[in-house]
């Protein structure tokens, strides 16, 4: 094997800031692709040392609920809302292509096959990373989310100004 | 061929994983060591830059090879932190 050199694009590294660079991302859709693309960003940002917070909100949600876990808030509206609503990291669909679930179907096995992370397993390893996750109240109860049936790790449950207050001294602010 | 202490094997794996797996191996190593990581995703070529650069490791370069799966870069990243 013939080894050739490359030149990297960036040859002196900087010393990095004492304070890390924070970045913030709102996920509010519970579509596989989208809750994939927020969990990469999330992690590839903590493996450069920025700190990290996810706020998830509306069907974002659905991406920390335990798989199967159904709903025990107090009125029955909420708690059927909370049942219909199939929440679960494993369970997200594709926003497009789902096909009744046989796109997403299709889409996990590829992924599968080329040895890439899913929502799932992206998710372990941006809390093993310490990416910080909260999870909005106010739509929680809207829809009928109880604490208990989230997924263990979450940082805080908190609201928008939470958010705000970190969103403001961050670098990188998403919507997603 | 440049030296490396410790070798990560990264292929197969696509991004984020060859830079999650880079932030976690090289913890490992003591400073001044040198980690070579292995990819076969060629976005390694201007993420693992970047990466040193943001995290304030030294980028000592990249070799690039031709194998019989494909093309093949190694990084070579000098624990400096």
């Amino acid at each position: 094997m013939i080894a050739t050199q490359i030149e990297p694009t960036a040859t002196l590294a900087q010393l990095q800031e004492t304070k890390p660079e924070r970045v913030t991302i709102v996920l509010l859709s519970g579509d596989l692709d989208r809750a994939m693309a927020a969990f990469i960003i999330a992690t590839g940002a903590a493996a450069m040392g920025m700190r990290v917070t996810v706020f998830f909100t509306f069907w974002g949600l659905n991406a920390i609920r335990r798989r199967g876990a159904t709903s025990s808030a107090k009125d029955w509206l909420r708690r059927m809302f909370g049942l219909l609503n199939k929440g679960g990291a494993d369970t997200l669909p594709l926003s497009r292509f789902h096909f009744g679930g046989l796109g997403t179907k299709m889409m996990q096995k590829v992924m599968k096959q080329n040895r890439m992370p899913g929502v799932p397993e992206l998710m372990q390893t941006a809390l093993d990373l310490d990416v910080r996750f909260i999870a909005c109240t106010t739509t929680m109860g809207l829809m009928g989310i109880t604490k208990d049936t989230l997924i263990d790790g979450i940082d805080q449950f908190a609201g928008v100004t939470t958010y705000l207050a970190e969103a403001k001294k961050g670098s990188v602010n998403l919507f997603i | 061929m440049m030296h490396a202490d410790v070798k990560l094997d990264t292929l197969g794996y696509f991004c984020p994983m060859p830079i999650i797996l880079t932030s976690k191996k090289i913890k490992e190593l003591a400073l001044g060591q040198v980690l070579e990581v292995v990819s076969d995703d060629e976005g390694i070529k201007k993420d693992m830059p970047a990466w040193c650069e943001t995290t304030g490791h030294q980028m000592m370069g990249m070799e690039e090879e031709q194998a019989k799966s494909g093309r093949i870069y190694k990084a070579f990243v000098k624990k400096t932190k």
